[in-house]
């Protein structure tokens, strides 16, 4: 009598090989995910635990933090606002040129955030367009929280609208006409019908969202000025502190916003089992298998 | 080739999908798998085909224990029930496909030419180079037929082969199957839920229940002597009317049916809608019209009986019915059950 | 057109037509414009300097490496996470998104902690003879860590969605593992793979945050073309910063471009008619 559940083979099931590629994977993983998340930790705490407290309680520090959440907290509401306007637009209406306005949401994917940044200069800069304008009405936006803030939803900009709009897509137009055939104004059908279906992705998004503005470098680094003590985010503090020699300070630091990685992965596997993520999303493999009716 | 399955088990977690399944197929022979879903009739074809592996009994190819040879070395043809044609292939790379990967080598003429005989026989002659996203169902279908025969299989295998098809291109496909069946004559096993289907193309038919096969026979044999009230049920239309069955006589309403070898006591009998009769009066089950439906072929009549059980009757078009109408169903042949 | 049954599009269309007016399409013109009024001669003397060549050289080829790496270790990765069941998968499935989740800043000085002369494996690296941090084997790692995410999902959920019957009627027509890998499963894969690729080139080819600290910053050898454009603005060189990041900016929309191409070709087959 065989045994139990023995399933044939499929390709690459050949123990050996098997247990061959899942060791090379999971050594690769360790030096190369693993040990870098470890080695923030024991560098914070290379000097012990009051070093690292003082390290955090350092005003420039403190300041950095308030600087970043300050910025995020400006920045990603603004950002999911346009997420879910043009999402709404783009997958409950057909208008001209609606498929180029896709490609330009996703361009900042793209791009390199140095890019970002510069372009930016060339805008509200003293070199740039509006620069004189704005000196001589002594509104600051470079080299201030404006700048910024400016330069995080630029390169965030597709984060929400790209996990609404295959989701809001797939969901079609249905319910909301439904909801507007019965008599409910715009607002209540988004309210009532659209966001209690989106809700989970709407999260995560927001999530990404939220850890991509807290940790930007480049873009921020720009424009920012790298003022300590005013205009330094979180991530442009732990350059300062790093090429100051203050190792300790500059991972002590890091190790915040290691945890914020960390919060926001695990954020991410709890709205990945509510079904926000790839797992709501069509993939290339629905364009692969030959369509056919189920019977 | 013969197949022969000696009390096949296959349980799937803690759901028992087979529950020792024995079955001897001719070298040859055109077999049926017919069933409702989860009557365990796809796993049976899978586990001929070695994509599954049976937990418990043997299945022989010929005298050969073929139980856990893998796929690869089984020498099936398989055609999935959705055809699971690769995609990114052309039809005729489709077919080449086990010719190019197998063991035994072949020119690159060779293999070109026996493509081209594959088309000619599954008759899509002039679609080699099309993709399977450019072709309609059926001739996937028989694109997907052309690949599994490419590699000379010793057995053909086929999931419910025009499940995913219209009604009218099925019938024609089968009619077709059957012809390919006639001239390459290789032991051939399908698998359906479809009566009509098996009956039509089946030199025989298994019909499963539960994992078990409850009754084989020609198409003739199930369907003149169904064994049990399931089969009977499965295989199409039945009326189930209470009887009182006294010394080899079954009586129903006014009437009385001829019950032979069925014991003393309460029973049912199970009656095809074409084989009750409508009358006004005579003997029989008093009924009452409920609704007529016309159909090209005749009329079915819907009627309550004075017991409360509706019944459906064929009857020819020239009968005269209407709802609210009273009157007799008659009984002209039907299958008599003990009650349980 | 049908008639337009939900309300709400001139306020939808509206907030995002500002949106990206303002934040994305204005200062990506006011940069090409910034480095169109360069004019010809001048544009093309910056963008072919010796030191701007040479950082395109190692960013370009630091990139190619990076995702080649990735392109192996990747796909190993996704196979693995899709296709084995074993302890600690659901962890290191979380585990792929930490470059994406990490700050590069900290990214950089995790991985140059990591591959310094000093650090757990540069010193071990360091007696075989290599080193990589303030090398373009560096840059590489800090590319491939950045970037390693892109190939792995859009790889792992087209093989989750592979239909498993294509592989069985592959194996019933007697094809090997070998044979069914290279000729179903790695052609009905290469879509994404090129999708995959081409997204970890272009951000490895921007990325600036995790480079700049491991990769040493030496004019001609190790420095980035990111690092050169900022280079430029520090030294109030706008002219310059301009045409160099313009560079960049036409690179991300060539790759950009390429990625649709790739893809369309790719999935020919699926066109019907």
């Amino acid at each position: 009598m065989a045994s139990k559940n023995r399933k044939p083979p499929r390709v690459g099931d050949q123990p050996g090989f098997r247990r061959a590629l899942i060791a090379a994977v999971l050594v690769v993983t360790a030096i190369f995910i693993v040990a870098p998340l470890v080695v923030i930790g024991v560098q914070a705490f290379s000097q012990g635990w009051a070093v690292y407290a003082t390290a955090i309680a350092d005003p420039d520090t403190l300041h950095a933090i308030l600087l970043t959440v300050t910025t995020a907290l400006i920045a990603v509401p603004i950002n999911t606002a346009f997420g879910v306007a043009a999402a709404w637009a783009i997958t409950k209406f057909d208008f001209w040129g609606r498929r180029f306005l896709l490609v330009v949401i996703e361009i900042p994917f793209s791009i390199s955030p140095i890019v970002a940044g510069v372009a930016y200069l060339f805008v509200y800069g003293l070199q740039g367009l509006f620069g004189p304008a704005l000196q001589s009405a002594d509104i600051k936006i470079l080299f201030a929280l404006p700048g910024i803030v400016l330069a995080s939803m630029f390169v965030t900009a597709p984060f929400v609208a790209r996990e609404l709009i295959p989701l809001m897509q797939a969901q079609g137009r249905d319910l909301e006409e439904a909801a507007t055939s019965l008599g409910a104004s715009g607002w209540r059908t988004f309210f009532s019908v659209t966001l209690p279906n989106i809700r989970w992705a709407l999260l995560y998004g927001v999530v990404l969202c939220n850890a991509r503005v807290m940790g930007e470098f480049g873009a921020v680094s720009v424009v920012s000025g790298n003022i300590r003590g005013q205009t330094n985010t979180l991530p442009l503090h732990i350059e300062l502190l790093y090429h100051d020699y203050q190792t300790a300070g500059a991972f002590a630091a890091a190790s915040i916003l290691a945890v914020l990685a960390v919060v926001t992965l695990v954020a991410k596997v709890l709205l990945e089992r509510r079904g926000a993520g790839r797992g709501g999303r069509p993939t290339l493999a629905a364009n692969q298998t030959v369509p056919e009716t189920t019977t | 080739m013969k197949i022969r399955l000696d009390t096949v088990v296959k349980t799937f977690d803690t759901f028992r999908a087979v529950h020792g399944v024995s079955l001897e197929i001719e070298s040859g022979e055109l077999v049926a798998l017919l069933g409702p879903s989860g009557s365990g009739k796809t796993t049976i074809l899978r586990m001929v085909a070695g994509l599954e592996y049976a937990d418990g009994g043997k299945i022989y190819f010929g005298d050969e224990d073929a139980t856990d040879i893998p796929v690869r070395d089984r020498g099936v043809g398989f055609v999935f029930q959705h055809y699971a044609l690769f995609p990114h292939m052309t039809v005729a790379e489709n077919i080449a496909f086990g010719m190019k990967v197998s063991k035994v080598k072949r020119s690159k003429a060779e293999i070109a030419a026996r493509v081209a005989d594959l088309l000619r026989l599954v008759k899509l002659d002039g679609l080699g180079e099309r993709f399977p996203g450019q072709i309609s169902g059926g001739q996937r279908q028989r694109v997907a037929l052309a690949r599994a025969l490419a590699v000379d299989p010793k057995v053909l295998l086929l999931d419910e082969p025009f499940g995913a098809l219209d009604a009218n291109v099925r019938r024609d496909l089968r009619r077709w199957l059957r012809e390919i069946h006639e001239e390459l004559a290789i032991t051939t096993l399908f698998v359906t839920h479809d009566q009509e289907e098996a009956l039509d193309l089946a030199d025989r038919v298994v019909i499963l229940k539960d994992g078990k096969i409850v009754q084989q026979g020609t198409p003739e044999e199930v369907c003149r002597e169904p064994n049990s009230p399931f089969v009977m049920g499965f295989l199409g239309d039945t009326n189930r009317l209470p009887a009182n069955v006294s010394g080899g006589r079954a009586v129903v309403g006014n009437a009385a049916l001829p019950a032979p070898g069925v014991a003393d006591g309460k029973a049912e009998i199970f009656v095809r809608p074409s084989d009750l009769d409508w009358t006004e009066h005579g003997d029989g089950v008093p009924a009452k019209i409920l609704r007529v439906i016309d159909r090209p072929d005749g009329r079915r009549l819907l009627a309550a009986t004075d017991q409360g059980e509706t019944l459906e009757l064929d009857v020819a078009p020239e009968i005269q019915a209407k709802a609210g109408d009273e009157g007799f169903v008659t009984v002209r042949r039907g299958r008599i059950f003990a009650a349980g | 057109m049908a008639r337009r049954v939900l309300p709400g599009l001139p306020l939808a269309l509206g907030i995002t037509l500002v949106y990206v007016s303002i934040i994305v399409v204005l200062p990506l013109s006011a940069l090409v414009y910034k480095a169109a009024s360069l004019g010809f001669e001048d544009y093309w003397r910056i963008v072919s300097s010796g030191r701007a060549l040479a950082s395109y050289r190692v960013t370009a080829l630091s990139a190619l490496a990076a995702t080649a790496f990735n392109l192996v270790f990747g796909f190993a990765l996704a196979w693995v996470l899709v296709r084995y069941r074993f302890p600690g998968r659901r962890f290191i499935d979380a585990l792929v998104d930490l470059p994406f989740a990490l700050p590069t800043a900290v990214a950089g000085i995790a991985l140059t902690a990591l591959f310094a002369p000093n650090g757990w494996f540069g010193s071990i690296l360091g007696e075989a003879g290599i080193t990589v941090a303030y090398t373009p084997l560096g840059i590489m790692i800090a590319m491939a860590f950045t970037s390693l995410p892109f190939i792995v999902r859009t790889i792992q959920p087209v093989l989750e969605d592979l239909d498993p019957a294509l592989e069985e009627a592959a194996q019933s027509l007697g094809g090997s593992d070998a044979s069914i890998f290279a000729r179903v499963i790695l052609p009905l894969l290469t879509p994404a793979i090129l999708a995959g690729v081409s997204l970890a080139f272009a951000r490895s080819l921007g990325e600036f945050g995790a480079i700049i600290f491991i990769a040493g910053n030496q004019p001609f050898s190790t420095e980035i073309t990111a690092l050169l454009a900022f280079i430029r603005l520090e030294e109030y060189d706008y002219q310059a910063a301009a045409a160099i990041a313009s560079v960049l900016l036409i690179t991300a929309f060539l790759m950009l471009a390429v990625t649709n191409i790739l893809q369309a070709r790719a999935l020919r087959y699926t066109a019907r008619g």
